[in-house]
Parts: structure tokens; C-alpha cells; sequence
């Protein structure tokens, strides 16, 4: 067998085990999930009671899933405005420059803080301030996790499109220069719509990250079981409300947190799935 | 196309070793392997006991060599390690109920290790031990009574002045015996809380906000202002920030949840397997909410793998943890000891704990 043979061996199999992986994963969510979904079907996604107590035992996600989709997407919202203005910043107009540098690799420090350090800080300066500045549950609930979540995310979206900026062919931008374009004309026109698809792509794997975060959002979100009832309420997501009662469960509640699992897996799916398309179209 | 066929089944014959095995409960002979020349001992459960445990086990340690490392991981957690054998005692604040018994693979005993109260804590600034009545603390955690300026609480105690905050109620959000033994006592009080809300180890709550752990709950009242919720006494010490309620027991008395008080409500008549739950006890000087810990074991104690010694040394740290020397330890520790009665029952329930039929104990 020549060397060739051999790498394409070991690349092959390298994949393939990823791919048993992935779909043993999805296997024993399924498997698990399955007695829920046969009692319940699918009003087990849009029910929002769930009730542990021995007796009258009761599941529906639907309050997580809100909880969820809320915090994810507000974080979002909060994180584009700092991601994009910073990437532009870093990538065009300060590129290679020092400030560039250290701002980048400061971001990039940012990505690479433990989730509960970010909790730690939500939990001790952040909800005090929050619960100083008026808000009423007591600085918890889903603003504050949603703050804390887009802190978190701003790295992911920053350096992304900061690389895919900087990318942008020079030869366009000297062309629209050479045509009397401003700077600002050169980004509007030129930089964006070329980086577009990326600059998305971005905001999207950011979403990605934020939407299965855990542990600082459990610390901040409040952990209530009811239907949060605005940005400012008490709520929970889907990660958080495994990370508190997988522990105990069993039976019907077991697999209850695992369909969780498994839906959080599908959205998370989707959400990718919807970025790609979006590439695509812009590409 | 062979070639082809040969991929499916590998992938799938892979794909189900990975999947199914997964879903199996992990079983392990760690637990029962010798670590040099002592054994160790590994438990998990409680978090409402695991004060008294440290402390116990660290002595325990430091007198016989033996290691034993337990885990603070909420009662229900506990039991569901026991129960998938990773484990070789488990602490639990709620006993089995009968058909919990029977979905272990096989008999369990338990053993009761001490008392505690379940202190109702709260977080005002500069307000010190409070009054409450069974119906008053009912409104509270069922979010009726919302700020702590409300009429009735003033009248309860004329001395105190509230100040106009918003009641925040934390509970526990994981599986936990306190909740347990504090559900147990709202349903035995009020009715309405039996039929809407009802007792158990997780609940579902009508106002309030979750947090892990005794620890947890102890942390979040502690930090925030007007917040009330349940804790066991030890971690009540822990935050200063945060006073605890007298209750009003079954006999019309405010109540202060002292290691005394705990102690006269384990007084009453108890089951020969002690799986009683202690809270509304009509004795005059009794706390109301409190309970026992117990350590859940199994009966035949050879099971998977686990060798005679793990087992002997398993039911000798059970039973010293029965003795004076313990006991004496669970006061300063906030804790009741057992009275005198329960510790003959107890060390007559381990004695039933039997490798292949041979009782470990004498």
C-alpha cells in the first residue's frame, strides 16, 4: 500500500467516526425522547405545563423554548450593534494597526472566558446595577441573561466578520476610490455588499453559540417555571432547565429533558440551516 | 456493492453501540477497587445533611484511613445514583415511598442519621426574627401576599417595621429532600397548598424564582433584598445578610428553629423502618418544619462486583455514624441528634444488611 493510500485511509476514517458520532448523538436523543413525544405528541412543544410533582405529572417545553428563543434572540440584537461597529473598525478602517491588534486580541480574550466567570460577574455587579436602574425582579430574569449573553457572543460575531472585512479584494476598493468615492461610500458600497454573506454567517454561529449557553444563564434568569411575560420577567431556558433537574430524573421527566435536548438539538439545526441558505442566496 | 452493504451494518452495528449504550446507566467496579491500603467509600446525596457529613467523614477518615468522598449533589440525584449502583450509600432528606422502593433493583434500607430544620429565611436589611403563621407563609409562597408592607404581617409582628419591598420567593430548582420536608409540612397546613401545589421533591411553583442547592438558595436570598425561601439550618449560618422566622407550631407557639426544638418534634412515635416524615408535630416546644436525613443503602449489600471488605467498611461508617461521637458533633453543627430510641432502631435496621446472607454486623 503506497502513502497516498494510507492518508486517504486515515482521513476517511477520521470522518466516518465523526459521522457515527453525530448520529449515535441523534439516535439516543431520539430513543430517548421517544416516550414523550408517544404520550404527549407534539403538544409537548407547544404546552407550557410542566409539572414534576409525584401524582400529576405533566410535561411541556413550550415555556423553555420561549425562554429560550427570547434570551438568544435579544442578545443578538444587543450584540450587532458593538460586533459590526468593531469589526469595521478593526478590519477597515484601522486595519493593521496597533490599536487594531490589541482591540482584536482583547475581543478574542473575551471568547475565551469560561462561561461561569461570565455568570459569576452577571451575578455580583451586573444584577445589582440592573436592579439599581429599576428593574423590577430584583435585577434577575431575561434581560439580564440576555446582557450577559451578548458579551458573551461579541467575540464570535466580531472576529468572523472582522477576517471576512479585511478580505475584501483591494482592487475594488481602489477602483471605487479612483471613481471619487468617500470612505464611507467605499464601505456602504463596497466593503458591506461583498462581505455580506459572511458579516451574516457570523451573527449566525454567534446565535448558535448563544442559544445552548448554560451555565451563566442559569445563574441569572431566574429558573421560573411559568411563561416569562416580557424581557423584564423571570424565565428559563432549555439548556438551563436540563443543567438543573437532569439529576433526579427519571422516567417520564428523563425523557422529557432529553426530547429538550433533542429539540434544542433540531433548532440549533435549523438556525444553521437557515444561515446557510441565507450565504447562499448573498453568495 | 458489497463493499457498500459491509459500511451499512458496520455504521449501524457503531452507530447503536454508541447510541443505546449511552442510554444504559453507567456501571462501574471503581467503587469497590482497593486504593492502596485503605478502602474508599463513595457516596452522594443530600445537600442539606452534607455539613454534618463533612465533618463526620473527615473524622472518620483521619481516625481509620478510610477515604470517603460524597458528593453534594441534591437528594434526588442521590437516589437515582444509588440506584444505578455507582454509588455505595446515597443521603436523602425524603424517604423512598413504596413504590419508589420497588423501581430499585432490589430492597434498600433506610437509616435515619440525624434531624434538621428547614429554616424559613428571609433577606430584610436591618430586620431581625420575624413571626409566622402556617396560613401567612401559605399566601407568601403561593404569591398572594407580594410586598412586605402587607397588613397582616405588620399585625403579626407590631414591633417590626417593614419596609415596602417586594417579596421574591426562591426555591430550589433541582430535586431536594429540604423542599420535600418543607412541601410535606405545607400540605399537612394548609389544604389549598395540598391540592394545587401538593409534596414532593420538585414542584411546580406559582411565584418565585429557582436556584441549585441548598448553597444556591442560601446565596441568592443573601443577595437579594426581600427575597424569603427555605434552607437547612446550617446554611441559614452561613450568610449574614439573611435572619430566619419563628413558626407557629400545631400548638398555637412561635417556634425558633433551635437544635431543641428540632429534638422535641422527634419525639412523637416513629415506624419500625423510621420512614416517617416529622414536620406539624404537636409537640408544645416543637419546630414545625423539620425532618430526618437518612443514608439509603442496599440490603444485600453484593452487588455488582463489590467486594466483602467495601461492604463491611460501608455498614461500620453507618454505624459510627450512629454513635455519641457523631451525635454529639450534629449540635454544633445546628443539628438534632437522634434521640435515644431511634439510634437503638436504627442500629437495629443496619443489622439486617446482609453480603450473600451473613448479616455484616453483630
Amino acid at each position: 500500500m503506497n502513502s497516498e493510500k494510507v492518508t486517504k485511509r486515515i482521513l476517511f476514517i477520521a470522518s466516518f467516526i465523526l459521522i457515527i458520532l453525530i448520529s449515535g448523538i441523534v439516535l439516543t436523543l431520539i430513543s430517548g425522547a421517544f416516550p414523550v413525544f408517544e404520550k404527549y405528541g407534539f403538544s409537548f412543544i407547544y404546552s407550557d405545563k410542566w409539572d414534576p410533582t409525584e401524582g400529576k405529572e405533566q410535561y411541556g417545553a413550550l415555556t423553555y423554548i420561549v425562554g429560550t428563543v427570547i434570551t438568544s434572540l435579544l442578545a443578538l440584537i444587543i450584540c450587532i450593534p458593538f460586533a459590526f461597529s468593531t469589526s469595521l473598525f478593526i478590519g477597515e478602517y484601522y486595519k493593521g494597526t496597533l490599536v487594531a491588534k490589541i482591540i482584536g486580541t482583547l475581543i478574542d480574550l473575551l471568547a475565551g472566558v469560561p462561561s461561569i466567570v461570565y455568570g459569576l460577574w452577571g451575578f455580583y455587579y451586573l444584577r445589582p446595577l440592573l436592579f439599581n436602574l429599576g428593574e423590577n425582579t430584583q435585577g434577575y430574569g431575561i434581560f439580564t441573561s440576555s446582557i450577559v449573553l451578548a458579551i458573551m457572543i461579541i467575540p464570535y460575531a466580531t472576529s468572523i466578520s472582522t477576517e471576512i472585512i479585511s478580505l475584501v479584494p483591494n482592487h475594488l476598493k481602489e477602483a471605487a476610490y479612483s471613481l471619487g468615492a468617500t470612505r464611507l461610500e467605499v464601505i456602504t458600497n463596497v466593503t458591506i455588499p461583498v462581505a455580506r454573506s459572511g458579516i451574516i454567517a457570523s451573527y449566525i454561529l454567534a446565535l448558535g453559540r448563544a442559544l445552548g449557553e448554560t451555565m451563566a444563564v442559569t445563574m441569572l434568569i431566574g429558573n421560573s417555571n411559568l411563561m416569562p411575560k416580557g424581557i423584564f420577567s423571570l424565565g428559563n431556558t432549555m439548556a438551563s432547565v436540563i443543567a438543573n433537574q437532569f439529576g433526579e430524573a427519571s422516567g417520564l421527566k428523563l425523557s422529557s429533558l432529553i426530547a429538550i435536548g433533542l429539540l434544542l438539538f433540531v433548532v440549533t439545526g435549523f438556525i444553521n440551516g437557515i444561515g446557510k441558505l441565507i450565504i447562499k442566496k448573498f453568495a | 456493492m458489497k463493499k457498500l452493504v459491509l459500511f451499512g451494518i458496520v455504521s449501524i452495528g457503531l452507530m447503536s453501540f454508541v447510541g443505546i449504550g449511552g442510554l444504559n446507566p453507567i456501571k462501574t467496579n471503581e467503587v469497590g477497587t482497593l486504593q492502596g491500603s485503605g478502602i474508599s467509600i463513595s457516596a452522594a446525596g443530600s445537600t442539606f445533611a452534607g455539613p454534618i457529613y463533612k465533618a463526620a467523614f473527615g473524622k472518620y477518615q483521619a481516625k481509620t484511613g478510610v477515604t470517603v468522598s460524597y458528593g453534594l449533589t441534591g437528594s434526588g440525584a442521590g437516589i437515582t445514583s444509588l440506584k444505578d449502583k455507582v454509588v455505595d450509600f446515597c443521603g436523602s432528606d425524603a424517604f423512598l415511598s413504596n413504590d419508589d422502593m420497588k423501581k430499585m433493583p432490589s430492597e434498600v434500607v433506610h437509616i435515619p442519621t440525624c434531624s434538621g430544620a428547614v429554616d424559613i429565611v428571609y433577606n430584610l436589611p436591618g430586620i431581625g426574627s420575624i413571626n409566622l403563621t402556617p396560613a401567612l407563609l401559605t399566601k407568601i409562597f403561593m404569591g398572594k401576599t407580594t410586598n412586605w408592607n402587607d397588613a397582616e404581617l405588620k399585625k403579626l409582628n407590631p414591633k417590626t417595621k417593614f419596609p415596602n419591598l417586594k417579596i421574591t420567593v426562591v426555591y430550589r430548582s433541582d430535586g431536594s429532600g429540604t423542599t420535600a420536608i418543607f412541601s410535606d409540612y405545607m400540605s399537612k397546613v394548609s389544604e389549598e397548598w395540598k391540592t394545587k401545589i401538593g409534596a414532593g421533591k420538585t414542584l411546580n411553583w406559582p411565584v418565585g424564582m429557582g436556584a441549585k442547592g441548598n448553597p444556591g438558595v442560601a446565596g441568592t436570598i443573601g443577595s437579594t433584598d426581600g427575597a424569603i425561601g427555605y434552607v437547612g439550618s446550617e446554611y441559614a449560618e452561613l450568610s449574614k445578610k439573611i435572619s430566619f422566622a419563628a413558626i407557629q407550631n400545631k400548638a398555637g407557639k412561635f417556634i425558633m428553629p433551635t437544635v431543641d426544638a428540632v429534638s422535641a418534634a422527634g419525639k412523637s412515635d416513629i415506624p419500625a423502618d423510621t420512614r416517617v416524615m416529622e414536620t406539624n408535630s404537636a409537640e408544645a416546644k416543637a419546630y414545625p418544619i423539620s425532618g430526618f436525613t437518612w443514608i439509603i443503602l442496599y440490603k444485600n449489600q453484593n452487588y455488582n462486583g463489590r467486594s466483602l471488605a467495601q461492604a463491611q467498611e460501608t455498614v461500620k461508617l453507618i454505624d459510627w455514624m450512629l454513635n455519641p461521637e457523631v451525635q454529639g458533633m450534629a449540635k454544633q453543627l445546628n443539628y438534632a441528634p437522634l434521640p435515644a430510641k431511634v439510634v437503638k432502631m436504627a442500629k437495629g435496621i443496619l443489622r439486617t444488611v446482609t453480603y450473600n446472607g451473613k448479616a455484616l454486623l453483630k
